[in-house]
């Protein structure tokens, strides 16, 4: 990829960051600075390297969040995440090799790609309730790497070879090293993605998809159109997981089908119920562990860095039975009431 | 007077410098190697899928606490840094920048997979550090013309064809040759040689492929038999080889048996196949079956038995990963013993593209290791074997598949 931005790109990305940012209450318009704040902080003081992994530790949290939007909020699980990070992925890989598309333009692409897959896989699995979902979907993520390896699509795929890419440079001739102008242009579509999923939650629709997980006839009684809101949520949640395969597609600068397992379909779904269910922050958490704690694990054992990540799952389940978030909720409160009593 | 003492000084600092400078310059170093150690990374697969490969990994390091414990190289020690990557590209990544960045290793060893290494393989060139001898067949890791720090290891798959190939033209010119193939880039490798090494001198009367999702390949068979075909090029991996042997058996078509190495494996091929059905197959070889009663009083088998009990007590004797992680450890340990102290990155690939007839003793007798700045591949020779009773027999000459360089 060049490193030449487009003149037009630029006042576009800043207004839809700045109408993000407007829309927000004062305090969280604080704390967004203080985020910012810190990753530039972050970005001018670790090692290129630490910057990479904490790039994809919240490119990870993005592909949680969008199956959180799903399952946490809305209540339909999935089991098949890694496919929409493909697609998105895949999305952006092709737009860049084949179509020498500049790669912050593949990020909407490749959301609005997964969803509209995302829409057309939701609308016959509205039938599947639960656990046959979670199969259905499961399924979906067991065909994607062969899917993106068969001869038809090898064209475009690069079959098993997958499509290796050029890391992108910084642009205006800023000083920066790729993996820090990587991590500062993902921490800017990670904020607006995040915000926007806060603001979601927070509207009428937010509060439609959390009363069809809670209680679905009642929610229908209601007058809520049961079917349109379960596929459109799962076209965001498809769209959050693309843009998030789109993201690593850029920073790994390689796509494979080996690099979308079932082991990522699964790790996206620990990464969500480690953060807490129903949490946007938690999100985070889930996807640092998600990075990290494979490689804790690797440090006890070479043999059973399996066994020893299983370990660390359980007592983190144990010690946060609802997650991250669940926790520092629970600690919250405990602390409010302990004051109020006093 | 001061000034001029001054002078003296620095006069005589500078001759010192001066005199001190060759002793210096004999010792050169890249990040990780000192006077002391030399640190080696490697990406394995210890979990996940392909966790089976992860006895490579291990093989290795046994063998370097065998290489430290008996002095180390040139009196430095090996410090082996090796990570788990689960198969899977984008945790490769990960892991060879942690090991460049982070460890500062002189070079990344034997990093296991073909999409593992395509991940890293722009990085490691751009960076300018060794990925060296990966453990995968494919043809594209000696291209010295535009990935320099890259090497392969192991026959490549276009190597293997054309020595079967070599094969035909010899035993059976005038044949029919029918393939079966795995519709994916490791058989085409493969057929790409075989087709080089024929140059069309022998007709190739039917191509069938199959996926590797499809059950079974049952009416390929039959097709190939009503083809004609007289030669079977059997490209499969070890489920469906097994599954061509018996039914090529079943229906009673008795071809020249062509099976590629891949499949070549007595324990998960030719005894589910059955051993009447197997009678008679041809394949390439390059290394010794531990489990081949034929080199049970070979001093190099008994050495490897040695460092088995003693390094990796806990491996497994029959599992053909320890002789080859052996045997490529090995093969390192040559190039480092050849680059003495300039241990710089830029030697060791010099080194490695410097290998002249090394023998590792766990190769097949007469295959020698050759390298040089336009040849990338270590082990091109290889020899035919044909199975007898119940394992495979070698005969004939040590053939070589030698492919140009950099294509």
């Amino acid at each position: 990829m060049t490193t030449r931005i487009e003149p037009l790109s630029v006042p576009i990305m800043a207004l839809v960051g700045a109408v993000v940012v407007v829309l927000l209450p004062y305090w969280k318009q604080i704390l967004l600075a203080i985020a910012v704040a810190i990753a530039i902080v972050l970005a001018f003081t670790l090692k290129n390297f630490i910057l990479f992994q904490l790039t994809l530790a919240l490119i990870y949290a993005l592909a949680i969040l969008g199956l959180n939007l799903l399952t946490g909020y809305n209540g339909q699980f999935s089991l098949g995440h890694s496919a929409f990070l493909a697609v998105g992925a895949y999305t952006a890989a092709i737009m860049m090799e084949h179509g020498g598309i500049d790669y912050y333009w593949t990020l909407p692409a490749a959301g609005v790609v997964c969803f509209v897959f995302g829409f057309l896989f939701g609308l016959p699995a509205l039938r599947l309730e639960g656990i046959y979902l979670a199969l259905a979907t499961f399924a979906l993520a067991i065909a994607m790497p062969q899917i993106l390896k068969s001869t038809p699509l090898e064209y475009w795929t690069g079959g098993v070879q997958g499509i290796v890419l050029l890391k992108p440079e910084a642009p205006f001739g800023l000083k920066l090293s790729s993996d820090q102008w990587l991590w500062i242009f993902t921490v800017a579509v990670a904020l607006v993605m995040y915000v926007c999923a806060y603001q979601l939650i927070k509207s009428r629709t937010g509060r439609a998809m959390i009363a069809i997980r809670d209680n679905s006839i009642a929610a229908k009684s209601m007058g809520i159109n049961l079917s349109l809101y379960k596929a459109l949520t799962f076209g965001v949640s498809a769209f959050y997981t693309g843009v998030a395969g789109a993201l690593g597609a850029i920073v790994i600068a390689f796509v494979a089908p080996d690099s979308f397992t079932l082991v990522l379909a699964i790790g996206l779904f620990v990464g969500m119920v480690v953060g807490g269910a129903a949490s946007i922050v938690g999100t985070l958490v889930g996807g640092l562990f998600l990075l990290f704690v494979p490689n804790i694990a690797e440090t006890f054992s070479k043999g059973l860095s399996g066994a020893f990540y299983g370990i660390i799952l359980i007592l983190t389940i144990y010690a946060m039975p609802s997650g991250a978030a669940g926790l520092v909720r629970l600690t919250l409160l405990r602390l409010m009431t302990r004051l109020a009593a006093r | 007077m001061k000034t001029s003492s001054v002078r003296l000084l620095a006069t005589l600092a500078f001759g010192l410098a001066l005199a001190a400078s060759p002793a210096v310059a004999q010792k050169k170093y890249d990040p990780g190697a000192t006077d002391t150690e030399i640190k080696i990374g490697n990406i394995n697969p210890y979990s996940g899928p392909a966790s089976a490969y992860g006895t490579i990994g291990k093989t290795i390091g046994a063998y370097f606490k065998k290489v430290n414990a008996e002095g180390g190289i040139n009196g430095r020690k090996i410090n082996y840094i090796t990570y788990d990557d689960g198969y899977s590209p984008p945790k490769a990544v990960e892991q060879a920048r942690k090991l460049v960045e982070s460890d500062e290793v002189l070079l990344i060893f034997q990093s296991l997979g073909t999409p593992s290494n395509t991940a890293i393989h722009r990085y490691m060139n751009q960076k300018k550090v060794p990925q060296l001898f990966v453990a995968t067949g494919a043809t594209v890791w000696g291209d010295p013309k535009n990935f320099p720090w890259t090497m392969g290891w192991q026959p490549n798959y276009q190597s293997e064809g054309r020595v079967l190939a070599k094969y035909v033209l010899d035993k059976k010119p005038n044949g029919k040759i029918g393939i079966l193939y795995q519709n994916d880039d490791y058989s085409k490798d493969y057929m790409k040689g075989f087709k080089d090494g024929l140059a069309g001198k022998v007709q190739i009367v039917a191509e069938l492929p199959y996926e590797v999702t499809d059950p079974t390949i049952d009416s390929q068979i039959v097709n190939l038999k009503a083809s004609g075909a007289d030669i079977f090029f059997n490209v499969t991996t070890p489920k469906f080889a097994a599954q061509a042997i018996r039914k090529a058996a079943e229906i009673g078509w008795k071809p020249m048996h062509l099976l590629n190495s891949v499949s070549a494996s007595v324990g998960s091929v030719l005894k589910p196949a059955g051993f009447e059905a197997s009678q008679g197959i041809l394949t390439t070889s390059y290394i010794k079956d531990q489990t081949d009663p034929q080199w049970k009083n070979d001093p190099a088998m008994k050495e490897w038995i040695a460092f088995m009990d003693k390094y990796y007590p806990d491996g497994d004797k029959t599992s053909s990963f320890t002789v080859y992680g052996y045997t490529v450890a090995q093969t390192l340990v040559q190039v480092l013993k050849q680059a003495g102290d300039d241990l710089t990155r830029a030697n060791v690939m010099k080194q490695a593209a410097n290998l002249k007839n090394f023998e590792p003793g766990l190769l097949l007798p007469g295959i020698r290791i050759n390298t040089s700045p336009t040849d990338f591949f270590p082990i091109k020779q290889m020899q035919m074997a044909q199975f007898k009773g119940e394992s495979f027999e070698l005969f004939g000459p040590i053939i070589s598949g030698e492919i140009s360089s950099g294509m």
